[in-house]
């Protein structure tokens, strides 16, 4: 997947002048996951930027460069240093538009890597996605494999708002796939439908999608249809191709790495009550990390829910 | 024009790479014995970070960064520090901690991928390590603060690195340290690269000391590769922050002879023969050639350091490979005084869907499914 991302990132730079990166370690280093690798060399140092080791420095100097002419792609090295560059997302990147009615606006897509399971260090495995869905004004996305890594992230850089692109670390070298590199995006604020079944719906998203395949083909074997969506977009969700699914199944089943509390698993879980809640035969079912700090990588998969979490929850709901 | 203000940054090194004095020797240092200890312990601190790097490459330790090249820094500025004073860590000063009482054990079980090891038993009262860069200052400036408030003659001590002084936390340390006079001292480690960015691409100042400047305290630079120098320069600003004169910027000058971490590799973006020229400087030598010359160390001696060295290591990773894995319980002990009521419930699941029982997962460090390369570590 991460060479998907990079591609991407060579077909917009190659196609769009306006198109910077920018980052720590992004430059000669091709950045810690090498999602950069080779951009420096091909497009020069003033459009693939080292910068100073400061997060609110490449969220602010990104608002600064989006209002003026210029389409930055920043990389924050890990989710768990997102935060200093929260107050200029927060207050200015996702506003700028709106308090300027539509005169100024952030064309910026920030990426960082997203989760845990491959025994990084402390702050290197959050997935902290809701902090983010919870702000006005902004796209949150996160793809699930390298083909949709690719045409996402073209479709977030060509988006005229500013888009948060959590890559799953899990994934960065976890599957292998042709990608084909012709500068076709994939639709935002869509979900995808990864298998289609009558039995249960599996709302899913990132490397939580490798867990609920496995469960799916589980499940499968011992005679049970389960439909999996990919979330893809986690803000706006896209509530019409899940509340289409729930019609058909009748049972939901969301899973996700990030905590359960206030987690993006209870936004879908209250718009399938508010608008699906006759078509639904069982109790909506979240499979989600638990209410604590990620652990340190020695428990680090006794927190990720495990595949057979996630069957038992699908087995909850045709039971119940 | 009248000029309003004007600064100036002193340089200090006492030591030079030969291992010549070209100051006039420190009173600590006249005590050859306190000498040998320093030396000892900068070795001491080598042999570990070695074993360290070759455990995470045979699969038993994560993703570590080493300290190699910078043991006169830290082990000077343990030797500076007062056991009752606190240590606001980054991540790589193990030959601080280490002087300060944490175990080659604790450090492992920390990089092993386990919360234990940061709780140490030698100074209860030091930080945690500290990975999200800069932040640490403010820590160590608000721990000063209460030393002020509890009218305590204590003092805290932060490191950070070159790369970290561009983050907005580390100057807003200095201005709340020069504005409140705060018995703080931060250490600059300018070990020239913050992973892949070299000192020159973070700030256009010629020093990292003159960053003291615009927050009215003053600012130092050291030979970080220079024990002596670099235990006087701190025993000084702390001595100055214990009797309420106020904080320090010390900027001590080292390299990173290492990668930054076991996932990175710095000949991707730096050459040779820089890494070549530092080793020429490095902190060993010229203390060694120091104590050979007053006749306080020679062949036999230094042998048997290193056996002595080899043995205390071997034992802390016979007690690290030994240390069973956590409960998952342990995910939810320690988050609150006492855990929540909804919480009772999850650790219930987490016990139930513990992986424990799994083949590799019950030993530190268990080889990752995937490459290293694939978990770098940023920062």
């Amino acid at each position: 997947m991460v060479e998907a991302i990079a591609l991407a990132h060579g077909w917009e730079m190659q196609h769009d002048d306006a198109v910077v990166v920018i980052g720590q370690d992004v430059g000669a280093n091709g950045g810690v996951f090498r999602a950069t690798a080779g951009l420096q060399a091909r497009f020069g140092a003033e459009r693939v930027q080292d910068t100073p080791l400061a997060e609110a420095t490449i969220a602010g100097m990104s608002v600064g460069m989006a209002t003026h002419g210029l389409k930055p792609v920043a990389e924050i090295q890990f989710m768990g240093f997102m935060y200093p560059a929260l107050d200029q997302i927060v207050n200015h990147m996702t506003r700028m538009r709106y308090r300027t009615r539509g005169r100024l606006s952030c064309p910026v897509v920030i990426r960082t890597p997203h989760g845990g399971g491959i025994h990084a260090p402390e702050h290197h495995s959050e997935s902290t996605e809701t902090l983010l869905c919870h702000i006005p004004g902004i796209r949150v996305v996160c793809p699930s494999s390298p083909a949709r890594a690719y045409g996402l992230l073209l479709a977030a850089i060509r988006d005229p708002d500013p888009v948060m692109f959590l890559e799953p670390v899990r994934l960065y070298r976890a599957m292998r796939q042709e990608v084909t590199d012709d500068g076709q995006a994939l639709p935002l604020d869509r979900c995808f439908v990864l298998r289609e079944g009558n039995d249960v719906t599996i709302v899913t998203w990132g490397a939580m999608t490798l867990e609920t395949l496995r469960a799916e083909a589980d499940l499968a074997a011992r005679g049970i249809s389960a439909e999996v969506i990919d979330l893809a977009t986690l803000s706006p969700i896209d509530s019409e191709t899940i509340l289409a699914s729930v019609a058909k199944t009748g049972r939901l089943v969301i899973v996700h790495e990030a905590a359960r509390n206030v987690g993006v698993g209870a936004e879908i879980a209250a718009i399938v009550a508010e608008h699906a809640l006759y078509d639904l035969q069982a109790p909506i079912q979240r499979v989600a990390g638990f209410d604590t700090i990620m652990p340190l990588f020695r428990l680090e998969h006794d927190y990720i829910p495990s595949v057979q979490r996630i069957i038992d929850a699908v087995h909850f709901t045709l039971t119940d | 024009m009248t000029i309003v203000a004007e600064f100036k940054i002193d340089y200090r090194q006492i030591l030079d790479p030969n291992g010549r004095l070209v100051a006039p020797l420190p009173r600590f240092a006249e005590d050859i014995d306190e000498v040998v200890k320093m030396y000892e312990a900068m070795t001491r601190v080598r042999v570990f970070d070695t074993k360290a790097v070759n455990l995470q490459r045979t699969g038993q330790l994560g993703t570590y960064p080493p300290s190699l090249g910078h043991e006169a820094t830290h082990v000077g500025v343990g030797a500076a520090m007062r056991p009752e004073d606190v240590l606001a860590p980054v991540y790589r000063e193990y030959g601080t901690q280490l002087w300060r009482g944490v175990t080659m054990m604790e450090i492992l079980t920390y990089w092993g991928g386990d919360e234990r090891g940061n709780d140490f038993a030698g100074p209860r009262h030091d930080f945690a390590w500290c990975v999200p860069i800069a932040t640490q200052t403010l820590h160590a400036a608000g721990a000063a603060m209460a030393f002020k408030v509890r009218r305590e003659p204590r003092c805290a001590l932060a490191y950070i690195g070159d790369g970290g002084t561009s983050e907005g936390a580390f100057y807003e340390a200095l201005n709340l340290a020069g504005a409140r006079t705060l018995p703080v001292v931060f250490v600059i480690v300018n070990n020239g690269w913050a992973i892949s960015v070299p000192v020159a691409e973070q700030t256009a100042t010629k020093t990292l000391a003159q960053k003291a400047v615009a927050a009215g305290i003053p600012g130092i630079q050291v030979d970080g590769n220079d024990i002596f120098a670099v235990r006087e320069v701190v025993s000084e600003a702390l001595e100055t922050a214990r009797r309420g004169a106020g904080p320090s910027l010390i900027e001590a000058l080292t390299y990173r002879l290492s990668d930054h971490t076991t996932a990175d590799d710095a000949s991707r973006y730096r050459s040779d023969s820089e890494v070549k020229e530092a080793w020429a400087i490095e902190p060993m030598i010229r203390i060694r050639k120091y104590l050979v010359e007053a006749g306080a160390w020679n062949d036999a001696k230094e042998t048997s350091l290193l056996q002595d060295c080899a043995r205390q290591v071997d034992a802390a990773v016979a007690e690290y490979v030994r240390l069973a894995k956590p409960s998952t319980d342990a995910m939810f002990d320690h988050l609150f005084a006492a855990l929540p009521a909804h919480l009772h419930e999850q650790r219930a699941t987490a016990r139930k869907y513990s992986s424990s029982s799994k083949p590799g997962s019950s030993k530190p460090g268990a080889p990752p499914s995937q490459p290293d390369a694939s978990k770098p570590s940023g920062h």
